[in-house]
């Protein structure tokens, strides 16, 4: 028999969501011009959790103004004073990381175990990182006394909210630049936290401004002729659509987008750690993730072996309450976004693979979404080509290395790949051959500040992250 | 109403995470500037610094093996924990020195913000001294630094505080674990450091302090065949010359005496004058003609 789990729910009672947020512009709140405003819901339950401004093309240019005023300053202050700041931030996440994690949840939809667990940690250790960069510039290879840019326009996504913020903003304030950062339509909530957090630190008014807003709000911060330097994380169309807009500027681009990554399983993999490493691959974060592995490639012969050991693992899986600790799968983060998988897994029958997915019960509010995945998938289908961006597996099989090679290959994307043998040279063979920016070995979905991350190919250029994290904000 | 009457600290000796006395049951006088007494400081015997070694060996493992991230956290931590208790090292500093207060407040200070500086070179400094080498053929080649081991300090003489600092931070930054020899006509500083460093985060035996004669210590230091390297920054000519010949005899990391100008942001070369140079070879295999050309 099976034993049922008890609820395990966190206390939402550790964060407190005012019913309002304005936008947060030279160290203060305020409304957006127009007073315009839109709602942020849960995506688990579709509560409003509150009310957030929508930022117009003025309050964005109220915004790098302030930025480039506090720039003259920041950029001049001793790279070590500019390092305790960024210490003092990375220490308060540490301090508040459960109300942050409890928050994000709610705002995203992810379960608190990845909040608690990954989110969180990888914040405040990737501003502890960049903070020991502030003062060391001249030993990271770019030469003598490196110069920031001046005022960095960044955008960013909703899968990851609050560490998509710290990839963009840490490295970017430790190099010496203001930011004006745009945080996603269906998240702003743990950004607007971090301005709190900059208040406690006492973060110079101006040298951080968040402004909340919708699409138009991120193009209107990209085109704006007072940003020195763009930084993106999300789709690759929107991708290109900015590579055109900062075209003939002197704009230095940064880009991180889509993806749609191979995770190779040779005949030699330890199976159990495999199938641990395809479901960590392709179902963490409900598969909203840019470098999710999210085509399986599995060598013929233990094809059928792994697809057995894959489904029995997904059957245990656990979907449901975010806020439950023992809850694996949890909301997509918008009807839209549900709506976007929902077409094309049905695309993927439609074009004539199997679709396969355990028996769970969805709840009932919210937006949902059972971890599926695909056989018998060619490379020409939809679900083999277009990035889904949510829990879907697509499997295809290969005979040699070669093949494998050429399979993960063929993509328009080239962020990520995982590779599961036990032999080291096949391993480092197929990773000198893939074109992809993060290629993992008997591993998946490993991130840490010092190691850097982005793309091939259409998945963009530029990396966060590391020494090499540093470029992306240096005048060289 | 009468003063009241102060209490006095016994100073004693940092070793393995605690506060041992010295076991010869020897102290010396220890007088500020002006030659008014201020505390007896331990006297260290060779068998002190034995035991210090045998302290740090001990801790090298865990330290060593602790993740960059972790050991910047814990150097960051001194630093939150010397800022809190900066008046106390400003008095010390300046009694040991004979200093203003304000002199004395910036030594301490910049001996706050150099923990800082160290805690952010923990998870960076194999980024800048490592490399993937380009071998002519199918390998995989990397180098990587890290630790030698037992590091024994000389502390500089005249920096009795922020000297003392910035040749400790570096060694322990990079994981070796440090026995170090404290000024000998100013110990008091880098005795009071071991309080701090004890409630720091800062595992038993990563740093152990002793006070006394470094012409006394330091030989059983430098011979010790258990001590990887030896930092002579506190020694005179003649005795870092005796010094570096013993040294040999189990070919320790030397770091010679030099002029150094504490106040100013130190480089990288306290750090990696204690590391070691890893080269890992691997072959890649091939994967023939079906390789991609995408």
């Amino acid at each position: 028999m099976a034993f049922e789990y008890a609820p395990a729910p966190e206390s939402r009672a550790v964060v407190d969501i005012a019913p309002s947020y304005g936008l947060f512009i030279d160290g203060e709140f305020t409304e957006a011009t127009g007073g315009k405003v839109f709602k942020t819901i849960s995506p688990s339950t579709e509560e409003v959790l509150s009310e957030v401004a929508q930022g117009s093309a003025e309050d964005v240019d109220r915004a790098v103004k302030a930025a480039r005023k506090a720039f003259e300053k920041w950029s001049a202050l001793p790279g070590a004073e500019r390092a305790k700041y960024l210490f003092r931030i990375a220490r308060i996440i540490q301090e508040r990381s459960r109300e942050l994690a409890v928050l994000e949840t709610l705002d995203n939809g992810k379960p608190i175990k990845e909040t608690r667990d990954a989110d969180l940690p990888l914040v405040a250790a990737h501003f502890f990182y960049y903070a020991g960069w502030a003062d060391k510039l001249d030993h990271a290879g770019y030469g003598a006394n490196p110069r920031p840019l001046g005022v960095a326009g960044q955008v960013i996504p909703w899968n990851f909210p609050l560490l998509m913020l710290a990839w963009k903003i840490a490295p970017a304030l430790a190099t010496g630049n203001t930011v004006v950062l745009k945080p996603a339509e269906t998240t702003p909530l743990s950004a607007l936290f971090f301005a709190d957090i900059c208040r406690q630190a006492g973060l110079p008014k101006g040298v951080v401004n968040i402004v909340t807003g919708d699409g138009t709000t991120g193009a209107a911060l990209v085109a704006h002729e007072g940003v020195d330097k763009v930084a993106f994380t999300g789709s690759t169309a929107v991708g290109k659509a900015i590579a055109r807009t900062v075209a003939g500027t002197d704009k230095k681009l940064t880009l991180e987008l889509g993806g749609k990554g191979a995770n190779i399983v040779f005949d030699d993999a330890p199976i159990d750690q495999a199938v641990e490493g395809i479901v960590q691959g392709i179902f963490f974060n409900q598969g909203q993730v840019c470098c999710a592995g999210s085509r399986l490639l599995v060598q013929e012969s233990i094809h059928d072996e792994l697809l057995d050991s894959l489904k029995r693992r997904l059957s245990t899986l656990r979907l449901g309450d975010p806020l439950d600790k023992n809850t694996d799968i949890g909301a997509i983060n918008s009807a839209e976004q549900l709506a976007r998988i929902t077409e094309l897994a049905d695309s993927g029958e439609a074009e004539g693979a199997e679709r396969w997915a355990p028996a769970c019960e969805l709840p009932e509010n919210g937006f949902w979404f059972r971890p599926t995945l695909f056989t018998g998938v060619t490379q020409a289908h939809r679900i083999a080509r277009e990035e889904i961006f949510g829990p879907v597996l697509s499997v295809l099989t290969f005979r040699t290395p070669g093949e494998a090679v050429a399979k993960a290959n063929n993509s328009q994307y080239g962020l990520s790949a995982g590779i599961w043998t036990e032999k080291g040279s096949r391993m480092l063979a197929v990773a000198g051959k893939l074109r992809a920016g993060v290629i993992w070995a008997n591993t998946f979905n490993k991130f840490d500040p010092t190691s850097p991350f982005g793309g091939f190919k259409e998945s963009g250029f530029g990396r966060e992250g590391g020494r090499h994290g540093l470029e992306a904000y240096l005048d060289v | 109403m009468s003063e009241r009457l102060t209490v006095f600290k016994t100073y004693k000796l940092f070793v393995g995470g605690k506060f041992p006395r010295s076991e010869s049951g020897r102290v010396y006088e220890v007088t500020d500037s002006k030659g008014n007494w201020l505390a007896n400081a331990p006297l260290s015997s060779r068998k002190d610094a034995r035991d210090a070694v045998v302290a740090a060996r001990k801790a090298v493992g865990g330290w060593s093996g602790a993740t960059a991230y972790n050991r910047g956290q814990v150097l960051y931590r001194v630093a939150e924990m010397l800022e809190g208790r900066r008046d106390q090292f400003v008095a010390e500093v300046a009694e040991a020195e004979g200093l203003s207060k304000a002199k004395a407040a910036a030594q301490v200070d910049a001996a706050i913000d150099r923990w800082v500086w160290y805690a952010g070179w923990t998870d960076k400094i194999s980024q800048i001294t490592g490399a993937t080498n380009p071998v002519a053929g199918p390998f995989f080649n990397v180098s990587s630094t890290e630790p030698t081991g037992v590091v024994a300090v000389l502390a500089p003489q005249e920096s009795s505080f922020l000297g003392l600092v910035s040749v400790i931070a570096p060694a322990i930054a990079t994981g070796n674990t440090v026995v170090v020899v404290a000024s000998e006509k100013a110990p008091l500083p880098a005795l009071s450091l071991g309080e701090v460093l004890a409630t720091s985060d800062v595992p038993g035996g990563v740093v152990n302090v002793l006070s006394g004669r470094a012409a006394e210590i330091a030989p059983s230091l430098a011979a010790h065949q258990d001590v990887n390297a030896i930092d002579l920054a506190g020694a005179d000519a003649e005795l870092a010359k005796e010094l570096e010949i013993a040294a040999a005899d189990n070919l320790k990391r030397v770091l010679r005496p030099q002029p150094v100008d504490w106040a100013a942001q130190p480089g990288t070369d306290r750090m990696t004058a204690f590391l070691e140079t890893r080269t890992v070879w691997h072959p890649t295999g091939s994967l023939g003609a079906g390789g991609s050309s995408y």
